[in-house]
């Protein structure tokens, strides 16, 4: 498997190699991986990457998943990417 | 183990000290960070630099910040494009002939310090920048240099650099205790128990800081503000400054990378001290007051998507500047907070000076009006141009 082929984040253009790149580089965290790469700040929120990448650091610092270090507050509103328009209030009344 | 310095905290200001004490080779150097780099107010922040302040002061201040954003990529060895540095201006619109009035003022007092900001009548607005909708407008300022810098890259760079100059950086070590004697401080201690002994500390914990000085007695008058932020989907590059109101609270500047990143002052403001209280959830009230103004600023942008909300601690002092310098009851214990929501714009611009301050060398700029005792005295530091 080449991991320059493998795809772990649509939005921002991400590989496999770049994750494991940046956790050998000592960003073991979602969170500063999110910062480093910006793997999950783009229109998905996250919601393709994440656990990949939570299984990776998981593999990485050998616990597991639900043992990674992971902010309360980093699953951010909203859902889905969603316009303005949606929330004008002087428009919806 | 005993250490030259300890710095405690992990943001903009912590690192960027951090560097310059190495870089003046003042010794072995140790800074100790709860969670990560970047992980409190620094990487929670708007991203903007400006000069275009009110008081001589802060102005000559910030123009040394921006020269040394300017210089920044080059001199941490950092990637240029990720420290993101983008001097697109801020706009600083007024929203009353009052306001007009008062920019213009401060437009002479930047002028006399060669910061060269532009005067706009609402038609030059237009011309020069069609997508803002200057209805309610009577003129606003136009300072080119002011702009973005990315905060995580920017701190991430000034950590790196630290650590190239021998500064040992320990992500995860939450210092819970200031450790003194009659002498003066004598160094940290950490959750895990252990001790740590230095022959200076500085605090540079943001809005932490009021709860860890509690902890040898001190009352520093510091506390942390819930402030919301949004940013949209990425789209191609279509507008270059930073838009704001100093009275209407909002600021909007599309970043390099594309998206649009925005926020307003909170509603209700809570004075939060002790860490316990700090929330830092979003609201869905600041997705309708925003999205209204967006509307309302920049409607050709309503359609953008948004993609995520966050909100993110200002740490703020009764005047709102820093808190910075040496403790005068506690030889060696030194403190650098309480930016106020401009601790990452600051961030470069004073760490040289702190580093000098915490040697005892001479000042290349004057801050020591940012002491602590200034409380005390009743010396506070006024600056008008500040939002929310």
């Amino acid at each position: 498997m080449n991991l320059k082929d493998v795809i772990v984040c649509r939005c921002e253009d991400l590989t496999l190699e770049d994750v494991r790149k940046a956790i050998a580089e000592g960003y073991t965290s979602w969170d500063e991986l999110k910062r480093v790469l910006r793997i999950g700040l783009g229109p998905c929120g996250g919601k393709t990457c994440r656990l990949l990448v939570l299984r990776e650091l998981a593999n990485h610092l050998m616990l597991s998943v639900d043992q990674v270090n992971y902010r309360p507050t980093v699953v951010r509103p909203p859902l889905r990417s969603t316009s303005f328009e949606v929330f004008l209030k002087e428009e919806n009344g | 183990m005993t250490y030259d310095i300890i710095i405690i905290g992990g943001g903009i200001t912590g690192v960027s000290i951090a560097y310059e004490l190495a870089k003046k080779k003042a010794g072995k150097i140790l800074l100790l960070e709860k969670e990560f780099l970047s992980a409190g107010s620094s990487g929670s922040c708007a991203a903007g630099i400006r000069a275009q302040f009110g008081s001589e002061f802060n102005i000559g201040l910030m123009k040394l910040a921006l020269e040394k954003f300017e210089v920044l990529a080059e001199e941490l060895e950092y990637p240029a494009d990720r420290i993101g540095l983008w001097q697109g201006g801020y706009l600083v619109m007024s929203s009353s002939q009052t306001e007009w009035e008062s920019l213009k003022a401060r437009v002479t007092v930047q002028h006399r310090l060669n910061v060269m900001t532009e005067v706009l009548t609402p038609g030059e607005v237009k011309y020069r920048f069609p997508d803002v909708n200057v209805d309610g407008c009577f003129g606003a300022t136009y300072h080119s240099k002011d702009g973005h810098a990315d905060p995580f890259y920017t701190v991430f760079a000034y950590g790196k650099a630290a650590e190239r100059f021998g500064v040992e950086i320990r992500k995860r070590t939450e210092v819970t205790e200031l450790v003194r004697d009659d002498q003066g401080i004598k160094g940290v201690r950490l959750a895990d128990g252990g001790t740590i002994e230095a022959k200076q500390v500085l605090v540079a914990t943001g809005a932490w800081t009021h709860h860890l000085m509690k902890t040898i007695g001190l009352d520093i008058p510091l506390w942390g503000e819930r402030h919301e932020i949004l940013i949209t989907e990425p789209v191609e590059r279509v507008f270059s400054p930073m838009v704001i109101s100093f009275s209407l609270g909002y600021y909007i500047q599309q970043r390099p990378h594309g998206s649009f990143i925005m926020g307003l002052p909170p509603e209700q403001k809570h004075r939060w001290f002790d860490p316990a209280e700090f929330d830092i959830s979003p609201t869905w009230g600041f997705l309708e007051r925003m999205s209204d103004t967006v509307h309302r600023i920049l409607p050709r942008f309503k359609g953008l998507n948004i993609v995520r909300q966050w909100a993110g601690l200002y740490e703020i002092t009764p005047d709102s500047h820093h808190i910075i310098g040496p403790i005068e009851e506690v030889p060696g214990l030194f403190i650098a907070a309480g930016g106020s929501g401009h601790g990452f714009m600051y961030g470069p611009g004073l760490a040289p000076i702190m580093a000098e301050w915490m040697l005892g060398q001479p000042l290349s700029y004057d801050i020591t009006r940012l002491n602590y005792q200034r409380f005390a005295k009743g010396e506070l530091v006024i600056e008008p141009a500040v939002v929310g």
